[in-house]
């Protein structure tokens, strides 16, 4: 092989964080190589529900989710297009008195980021909503939440982090990774690249990465067992979920109604997944009990992807704690596709600055770091 | 030994013959009420038209095989009007649809009988009412009796083509042209292989002279240009080239069109077993060995799910892939039919080859479909708007290979999953980007086969 090709800064995965940070990074005038295994936005960035919701989220992971949502509104002005990103307000509901009691809980973490939540119960819940079904007993409306295509974000980020001067290889899967003097070297089956920084987005194989740098961290991967029903007329505007989150749902003005809920099988190693047949009836069950109509609607397609679980479901971010250079952001655990933008924003200050504005207070990969015998809190 | 056979066309109901023979009480299904398959398909219990009138030349082996069928359902768990919308390898559950409900079935072992489905190159106007598949255009005559227009005019490649217009004739049907665009050279040429099927020569030969015979106009060669017509009376005409470039118009109120068929194989694709593009065939085909074993322990395929050959390939196959599954578990197998099956076969093999060479996927009418043409009829997605998103100038950058012009176009998300149109779209995108449909890929297989009502999950088991 020959001497590795040089960059400032090696980005290993292409999903959205990764993209992002690509884009911002060659925005700032670094040069960037991103290598991607398959093509961008494969795997949980491609193959999640598409939901855009800050509702509901850890206070660790808000602020991200905050400045994420900034930047999910000038989409169009950042990459050319709003990747179907629509504000129809997210909507949790609670179908018993210990759920409606966690989303009461909820309104204060909320207002304390500065959140806006609306809280309904009884009639005004269903003047509001007149397509819930009488299962549902209270909701939280974040009027400021929505959803997006999926499909299209990874895609859009990386075209644009390209003409932004990026070098995105797809297709480009890597195979050895390692400190090289006060640098990294990352290879591919047929090329070598050498940087001062590297950047760890790669989804749940970011355990892996991790690992490499002698920071092993008890992540495993999550298969969101995700189906779309037939169009039917546009009623449902709002993103809606529940409490506890066994079942989520959403229609696009094309009329389809994406749902969620349970986990099918995958194996990273090829990698592959798909959804459960069982799974998916007992999604179809749980989305109709929310919204009686769909009972006489047909799915028309299931799907999953491999995202990377955490044990207490927040995600890998900040600097690593073995090697300076490296900055990792994986692990989403099923919550990325939201945080996306601003992971990238947040990535390309720790590289190029050294810190960022966004506390990450949290999400360190040191909290995986326990001495031995010892059990994290 | 628990085994699932699903469908009851020509190879399911030869492997579920063997299956009983050896004692084996299969659980068997099929999609239509009283099984046959698609090319022996039954009309509704009540119609009187007999089996010459439904199935002309075959109707022996039409009646051979309803007359096995009905014997073994007593001797099988036959559930009829039943849909198998998903299959899991491991652990080994097919999940089906019947009477609304869904269902699981567990299996050591299955023959997956899934048949084919027209392949379609669209052409401006192909959505208008009036205009179906070879195969529908079939369908309407043997099962209901009726014709697909007053007028009508067949238009593609393949014996089915010639086929489908000799019923309509004889049906009584008004046959307005057979245009073929084989040249009859091409044909000629691969004709050099048919005589390993007599019998199918002569028959594909008789129904061309009696078209002909009719004074029915009979071209090959020819460029298919628009159906015309408007959404309100359908079709009134068929825009075309003649084989020496003379724009003609023909006027017809129906339009039978196909260039062939291709396996149905989403289910063996959810079960695992791997899919390859056969180049002679033009068609992706799940991996098997002659006997129909897959490179999944317990999953068989046979019939034209596993590879198209036609009726009585898929008899043999059937009979075949039954015999396999018996050997593998230890059952009693009959060595001599399987060896005098598998001679047959390979004789079958040479003439499918010649003829797929001979009725060629117009693969090159793909470059040349006009931009506003409608490629994706579920979702409305055009030619054109495919083609934008092979290019890097969009929005999302340029789209490689199909699933991901998938992603961006919505192309194939429709009702029928692209079970229709995905042939075609791979190959406007292949000759977009300049290269080979084998590289563009395939829409990957996504459960459920055919579209499950949600009403159809079973209520209870922590529904709530």
């Amino acid at each position: 092989m020959t001497a590795p090709a040089e960059a400032d800064v090696l980005i290993i995965g292409g999903g959205g964080a990764g993209c992002s940070a690509a884009l911002h990074l060659a925005r700032r005038g670094a040069r960037v190589v991103l290598l991607e295994r398959g093509l961008v936005g494969s795997q949980a960035s491609g193959a999640n529900y598409g939901g855009v919701r800050q509702q509901g989220r850890h206070p660790a992971e808000l602020p991200i989710a905050r400045r994420a949502h900034a930047l999910w509104r000038r989409l169009p002005e950042l990459i050319g297009t709003d990747c179907e990103f629509v504000q129809t307000g997210h909507l949790k509901l609670a179908r018993d008195e210990a759920e409606a009691a966690e989303l009461l809980a909820y309104l204060e973490v909320a207002a304390s980021h500065g959140l806006r939540l609306e809280f309904l119960e009884g009639p005004a819940l269903r003047r509001r909503f007149p397509w819930l079904g009488p299962a549902v007993l209270a909701g939280s409306f974040a009027p400021e939440d929505g959803s997006a295509n999926p499909r299209l974000l990874s895609p859009a980020l990386a075209r644009a982090a390209r003409q932004a001067g990026a070098t995105l290889l797809e297709q480009a899967a890597v195979t050895n990774c390692r400190p090289d003097g006060d640098g990294f070297v990352v290879e591919t089956a047929t090329r070598r690249f050498r940087a001062a920084r590297l950047l760890n987005t790669a989804g749940f194989w970011g355990g892996q990465v991790a690992a490499w740098f002698g920071e092993p961290v008890p992540i495993r991967p999550h298969t969101p067992n995700m189906m779309v029903t037939e169009p039917i007329p546009y009623a449902i505007a709002p993103n809606v979920g529940v409490a506890g989150g066994n079942v989520y749902l959403r229609q696009i003005p094309r009329g389809n109604v994406i749902i969620g809920g349970g986990h099918g099988v995958g194996d990273p190693a090829v990698p592959v997944s798909r959804p459960l047949a069982q799974v998916t009836l007992r999604a179809m069950r749980r989305a109709a009990m929310l919204v009686p109509a769909l009972e006489g609607v047909s799915v028309i397609r299931s799907w999953s992807g491999i995202d990377g679980m955490m044990p207490d479901k927040l995600p890998v971010v900040g600097p690593s704690g073995t090697t300076p250079g490296l900055f990792h952001a994986f692990g989403f655990s099923g919550h990325g596709f939201q945080l996306g933008p601003a992971i990238g924003a947040i990535l390309c200050e720790l590289a190029l600055d050294g810190r960022t504005e966004t506390p990450l207070e949290g999400l360190s990969i040191r909290r995986f770091l326990a001495p031995r015998g010892v059990t994290p809190a | 030994m628990r085994v699932a056979v699903v469908g009851a066309g020509p190879a399911g109901v030869r492997a579920v013959e063997q299956l009983v023979r050896a004692g084996v009480r299969p659980l068997w299904l099929d999609e239509a009420p009283d099984g046959g398959g698609r090319i022996y398909q039954r009309p509704p219990a009540g119609f009187v038209r007999g089996a010459r009138a439904l199935y002309g030349l075959e109707a022996r082996k039409a009646r051979a095989v309803h007359a096995t069928l009905d014997a073994l359902k007593p001797l099988a768990d036959w559930q009829p009007n039943t849909l198998a919308w998903d299959i899991g390898a491991d652990p080994r559950l097919l999940h089906t649809l019947r009477e609304g409900r869904a269902e699981a079935h567990g299996f050591d072992a299955a023959i997956l009988c899934t048949g084919a489905m027209d392949r379609i190159m669209p052409l401006p106007g192909w959505t208008l009412p009036g205009v179906t598949t070879l195969g529908g255009a079939q369908i309407a005559l043997k099962a209901q009796g009726c014709a697909i227009g007053r007028c009508v005019a067949f238009l593609g490649s393949g014996p089915l083509l010639w086929l489908a217009a000799y019923q309509y004739m004889k049906a009584g049907a008004t046959v307005a042209a057979v245009l073929d665009t084989t040249p009859f050279a091409a044909k000629a040429r691969a004709l050099a292989g048919l005589p390993h099927d007599p019998a199918t020569l002569a028959k594909g030969l008789y129904y061309v002279a009696r078209l002909r015979a009719a004074g029915i106009l009979v071209a090959e060669g020819v460029t298919p240009l628009a159906i015309e017509g408007d959404g309100e009376r359908g079709v009134s005409a068929l825009h075309w080239r003649d084989s020496s470039g003379r724009e003609r118009w023909l006027d017809c109120d129906a339009v039978g069109l196909g260039w062939g068929v291709r396996p149905e194989l989403q289910l063996a694709d959810l079960a695992g077993v791997p899919i390859r593009f056969d180049a002679v065939q033009h068609n992706w085909v799940p991996e098997r060995d002659a006997m129909g074993r897959t490179p999944l322990p317990g999953i068989y395929l046979a019939g034209d799910g596993a590879g198209i050959g036609g009726a009585d390939v898929a008899e043999m196959t059937g009979a075949c892939a039954a015999q396999a599954l018996l050997a593998d578990a230890g059952l009693r197998t009959e060595a001599r039919l399987t060896r005098r099956l598998q001679g047959r076969l390979r004789r079958q093999a040479r003439f499918r080859a010649a003829l797929d060479r001979a009725f060629p996927f117009p693969a090159h009418l793909a470059a040349a479909m006009p931009d506003e043409t409608i490629l994706c009829r579920c979702e409305a997605v055009t030619a054109g708007e495919l083609r934008a998103a092979a290019t890097p100038e969009g929005p999302h950058g340029a789209a490689p290979e199909v699933n991901r012009a998938k992603a961006f176009t919505r192309i194939g998300m429709g009702r029928c999953q692209g079970r229709v149109c995905g042939m075609a779209a791979a190959e406007v995108l292949a000759a977009r980007l300049g290269r080979g449909v084998a590289e563009i890929g395939r829409l990957r297989g996504q459960a459920p086969v055919k579209p499950l009502p949600i009403m159809a999950a079973p209520a209870g088991e922590d529904a709530a």
